[in-house]
């Protein structure tokens, strides 16, 4: 029944939004996001809708839009299926823009694909793996947790902190929101991995793991390794052959934190074993251990490949943590940072370095500046500008994701009132025909072409 | 499944090169590269930044999220 072989991954993001008129704020978030979505009621008829290209897109706590990628079973497709993300909200950013010129106000929409504003608030990027109903929860916790807290050395995007010594250059946007390990909370107390045990699949097979840790990446690799290597954890972690060290740490929620003020990945923190040890010393762990799996058990294709990343990134850490520009979000920032304050000779607390450190996540590809070093190919890209326009448009085919779009293209096309979610397709008509859609594998299903047919 | 083909960018690090040599050569090249881009990126970066910098930071206020 379960195929493993193939993984089902998802990325969800909340996008941070302002308007504002000569550097002043002209529109709260409230307004923004109404503006903004327009769009999408015109063709959803809410502000809660499933796209073609089976994504989710809607307005979530606080006035953020959220995107939630289609099911994939490639890390390519996690990738692009990311990327169209932004490349949809810039177009709701093109469309509002132009709506308020026509209503007489002036102003110009930004949305931030980061994590944190600047007073303090943070919303989140959440990753989901399907794993197995069998799993044994707290072991799964034990062994994962760690390498979350460790990872953010290639994953994160970089922040820029005021602290009473003044400005410091930390590793992961979402260090200082995290304060739990695991529990069912989100915004209250945010964890590092959130329990609620909601599969979008059936129950009685399937469980998602969904860890809400990570930072919102710009960097396509960041995204691609962020996933692949987590995926190389998990596999491991199924293998009952296979046995993880215990690295608990004693405090984790203090680790995270010690680990991202320090941009040399070098500095010890405590294991509740008493032992010490750092960030890189722990991934260097992790990734010992998938590097023998490979040779005894071997990983698919992609997941080698992200092993390959993995272990570049590991490396190069090992040498020297500024060489990954390239690759890693919060180097590429640090380095454009440090030297535009030293060309202008100001030092990181100016607002400049602020702007710079908010500006790096624009998703407009003129004013982003992650989008400039892209352009320059200053950062390694594993999907092309149109593998990502096709995937605004298209599914991928190989998942669940794939039936969804393809009942959501046929009924806008015959113009037909449907409701949709992850599992359910449904016509609103007087018999309310559904198709309850319970394997996120199955990408061929009679049933729903049917439910085509007879529209 | 049916195998999906996909171009990566490859970036000048990653061309074909005959020796450890050449590789060495080739990195210091592409190190080169990399500063001489970013010099650029650093001269057309105040064109682009939003102004009155404090301001703009200051108002980008969201509420909290997830």
């Amino acid at each position: 029944m379960q195929d493993f072989s193939r993984r089902i991954y998802g990325l969800e993001n909340e996008y941070g939004i302002m308007c504002t008129l000569k550097g002043q704020r002209r529109l709260s978030p409230d307004e923004v996001a109404r503006y903004l979505f327009r769009k999408v009621v015109t063709w959803g008829r809410s502000s809660n809708v499933f796209l073609p290209n089976g994504s989710r897109l809607y307005l979530d706590v606080g006035s953020h839009p959220e995107y939630a990628t289609a099911e994939c079973d490639s890390l390519f497709d996690v990738v692009a299926q990311d990327k169209a993300g932004e490349y949809i909200l810039n177009d709701l950013r093109i469309a509002a823009e132009e709506r308020l010129a026509d209503e007489g106000i002036r102003g110009e929409i930004h949305i931030y694909k980061n994590n944190t504003d600047s007073a303090g608030n943070s919303y989140g990027c959440h990753e989901n793996y399907l794993t197995s109903r069998t799993d044994d929860q707290t072991r799964l916790s034990d062994v994962v947790i760690p390498f979350l807290i460790t990872r953010q050395i290639f994953c994160g995007a970089g922040k820029l902190l005021m602290t009473a010594k003044g400005p410091l250059f930390t590793i992961a946007q979402r260090a200082e929101h995290i304060w739990e390990t695991a529990s069912s909370a989100t915004t209250r107390s945010r964890p590092i991995i959130n329990t609620r045990d909601e599969p979008h699949a059936d129950a009685e097979h399937f469980r998602r793991l969904h860890v809400i840790v990570g930072d919102s990446n710009m960097s396509q690799y960041a995204t691609f390794l962020k996933v692949g290597s987590m995926a190389c954890v998990l596999r491991m972690f199924e293998n009952p052959e296979v046995d993880f060290r215990d690295l608990t740490l004693e405090s984790p929620v203090r680790a995270i934190r010690e680990i991202s003020h320090d941009i040399t990945c070098k500095k010890k923190v405590k294991l509740k074993n008493g032992k010490e040890m750092s960030a890189l010393d722990i991934q260097r762990i992790y990734l010992d251990k998938a590097l023998a799996y490979s040779e005894n058990f071997g990983f698919n294709d992609e997941e080698t490949r992200a092993l390959q990343m993995w272990e570049h990134c590991v490396s190069t850490i090992e040498s020297d943590p500024l060489k990954l520009e390239t690759e890693v979000d919060w180097v590429a920032k640090y380095h454009l940072m440090v030297r535009y304050s030293e060309k202008h000779q100001i030092s990181l607390g100016d607002p400049r370095c602020h702007l710079i450190d908010l500006q790096y996540h624009d998703i407009d590809p003129a004013r982003g500046i992650y989008y400039r070093l892209q352009e320059k190919q200053l950062m390694k890209t594993l999907c092309s500008d149109d593998d990502i326009t096709a995937a605004t448009k298209s599914a991928p085919t190989t998942t669940r994701a794939h039936l969804r779009s393809q009942f959501i293209v046929a009924a806008q096309a015959k113009k037909r009132d449907y409701t949709v979610d992850w599992v359910h397709l449904k016509l609103n008509d007087q018999s309310q025909r559904t198709v309850l859609c319970k394997n996120p594998f199955k990408n061929i299903d009679d049933r729903v072409q049917k439910l085509i047919d007879s529209l | 499944m049916t195998e999906k083909i996909r171009k990566s960018v490859s970036t000048p690090a990653e061309s074909p090169v005959e020796n450890i040599e050449d590789l060495a050569v080739a990195k210091n090249a592409h190190a080169e590269n990399i500063k001489a881009d970013l010099d650029h990126l650093l001269d057309e970066i105040d064109s682009i930044l939003e102004t009155n910098a404090e301001d703009f930071v200051n108002s980008y206020v969201q509420k909290g999220g997830e």
